[in-house]
């Protein structure tokens, strides 16, 4: 296995701040669990299951030097409606989902195509960690350090024909582990979807990782994507299959609601959610008191993606 | 005891305190977040800004809608003293309705006015959570005992804002979700209850105008 870029541990990289806070986090749980015998019912995952360590070095150029958000906001405030429509019900209902064994079915517009186990897609990747900025709809943000390897390289792999024009990304369809799949919140299973030209874009990514470590259930394990561009919902979790087309796939906030989800979803002030401004944003663990910071153009990663749309009206292709 | 001073003494103070819980709950969060105290009932989450908007404004919506309960209990159970509650449950409501806007106008807008008067003007969901907070000063300024005899069956009149208000409320809590709407169709039902039942009790024919109820 070739490997150009030195292997360092996560832990000898993450600034010493992060690890104590964590630690700090940790005397906080055990706080928090030694009072939980007098009635104490925080909504706050117990500590995750162990999940191991990834060796994997950070990829300075693409990450943001902005400080991460704590592993605990990370892990028990997100949307994944697989688990429930509340942003701490994943890290509750998804305590015992089974990531492992894993297989991703590739099919569509490709020359390899087939069903491949998660170790037949991570064996040839070389692992890095990049600091991405995460916008969601809703109006809120999060820094979060992944892990995992560039989209690109691996859907080269399964050589698309000159008709995929498209990729599609599936989620696994399983109420009886997935119990917000029980309810018809949306079509289920979750579906989205990327032009080729964004799927290749070096910035575009899959995650296995969150803080040197594998990834945990609730943030979309064993397989996930992250278009750090786009609004949250564009980086589908537990992937389950990869399909190339020639037609731009239908994703599933949009089947939802055309007029306030479409299938670009690029991060941008300057187009409203027909409900609420996307001008600002709050960034997650910045105590009560701390303002609203402006949302920027895709994100902040214009200079690199801009030209992925250079005429498009980007307020028709929201 | 005689039951008016049961009420008075126990039963009334018991309704304050269950109706203080919320606001209790909230402050030992924010106590947590700030590092004051180490344990709270409540955590406010990664996201506490948020998490007390959403506090304040559902138990807002909740008062509003036990006010509203109160004539149908006492229709029902017959137990008229159920009425000298209503005065404590809607000032409650006004209450947590002003700490929802105080949160959002503060916490999270920082008091940028320019931005809180783009919302009101441009968002339908804060346009009309303002016209209810709106409709709420009037019938909180009048709830006084003075005001009632002041201003008689004018009282009873301004007071069906409360109707209106309700029903703004509870399209407020519909507009603002992203999609799963079955919380708010649950107040929408609740809401249809408790109309339908004032429409059904008129129709019986027993239907006795609301009365201003005496100082308590
Ligand atoms: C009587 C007046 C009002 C009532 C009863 C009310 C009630 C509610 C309820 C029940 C929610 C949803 C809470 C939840 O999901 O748990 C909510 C959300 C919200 N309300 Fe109100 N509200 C009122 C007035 C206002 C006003 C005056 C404003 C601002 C000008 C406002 C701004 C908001 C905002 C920003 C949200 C959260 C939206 C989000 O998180 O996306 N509300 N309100």
């Amino acid at each position: 296995m070739k490997n150009h870029i030195p292997r360092i541990a996560s832990s000898e990289i993450t600034p010493e701040g992060v690890y104590l806070d964590r630690r700090q986090l940790l005397a906080a749980g055990f706080a928090t669990a030694a009072l939980g015998t007098l009635g104490a019912s925080t909504t706050l995952a117990a500590s995750p299951p162990a999940l191991a360590p990834l060796t994997a070095a950070r990829n300075q150029a693409v990450s943001t030097s902005d400080a991460p958000n704590s592993y605990e906001d990370i892990t028990t405030y997100n949307n994944y409606y697989e688990f429930g429509t509340g942003k701490s019900d994943p890290a509750v209902e998804a305590r015992d989902f089974k990531p492992t064994p894993w297989s991703v079915t590739v099919d569509g517009e490709a020359d390899v195509k087939g069903k491949f186990t998660l170790e037949d897609i991570l064996k040839p990747q070389v692992l890095e960690e990049r600091v991405y900025r995460l916008r969601c709809v809703e109006a809120w943000s999060m820094v979060i350090p992944w892990t995992g390897f560039s989209l690109a390289s691996l859907l080269q792999r399964f050589k698309p024909t000159s008709k995929a024009k498209y990729v599609e990304f599936t989620t696994l369809l399983d109420p009886k582990q997935m119990p917000g799949q029980r309810d018809a919140v949306l079509r289920w299973p979750y579906v989205e979807g990327l032009r080729m030209d964004e799927a290749m874009h070096p910035l575009a990514f899959m995650a296995v990782g969150l803080y040197g470590k594998t990834l945990p259930n609730q943030s979309g394990a064993p397989l996930r994507l992250v278009v750090p561009w786009k609004y949250g919902f564009k980086n589908i979790k537990a992937i389950v299959r990869i399909r190339f087309t020639e037609q731009q796939p239908r994703n599933s906030w949009q089947i939802a609601a055309a007029s306030e989800y479409g299938f670009f979803a690029n991060v941008n002030p300057a187009v409203d959610h027909p409900r609420w401004s996307q001008a600002t944003e709050r960034r997650i663990g910045g105590g009560l008191l701390a303002k609203r910071a402006a949302t920027l153009p895709f994100n902040g990663y214009a200079d690199q993606v801009a030209s992925l749309y250079s005429g498009m009206d980007l307020r028709r292709y929201y | 005891m005689n039951s008016t001073r049961q009420f008075r003494f126990i039963f009334k103070p018991l309704v304050f305190a269950a109706c203080a819980i919320p606001a209790g709950l909230m402050v030992l969060g924010i106590m947590k977040l700030q590092g004051i105290t180490e344990f709270a009932p409540m955590d406010l989450g990664a996201d506490p800004v948020s998490r007390l908007i959403h506090a304040c404004g559902i138990t807002a919506l909740n008062l509003l809608l036990i006010t509203l309960l109160v004539t149908p209990a006492r229709q029902i159970s017959g137990w008229n003293n159920l009425i000298r509650l209503r005065r404590m449950l809607g000032l409650f409501a006004f209450f947590y309705a002003v700490m929802h806007f105080t949160c959002y106008a503060w916490l999270d807008q920082g008091l940028d006015l320019a931005a809180i008067g783009a919302d009101i003007v441009k968002r339908p969901y804060i346009t009309i959570g303002m016209a209810a907070l709106l409709m709420l000063i009037p019938l909180a300024v009048t709830s006084t005992s003075g005001m009632m005899r002041r201003l008689g069956r004018k009282w009873i009149k301004l007071h069906r804002l409360i109707y209106v208000l309700t029903a703004l409320g509870v399209w407020h809590f519909y507009w603002q979700v992203k999609k799963d709407i079955r919380e708010p169709l649950l107040y929408v039902a609740m809401f249809a209850v408790l109309m339908a039942w004032r429409i059904g009790w008129r129709f019986k024919g027993k239907f006795v105008p609301a009365r201003v109820p005496e100082k308590t």
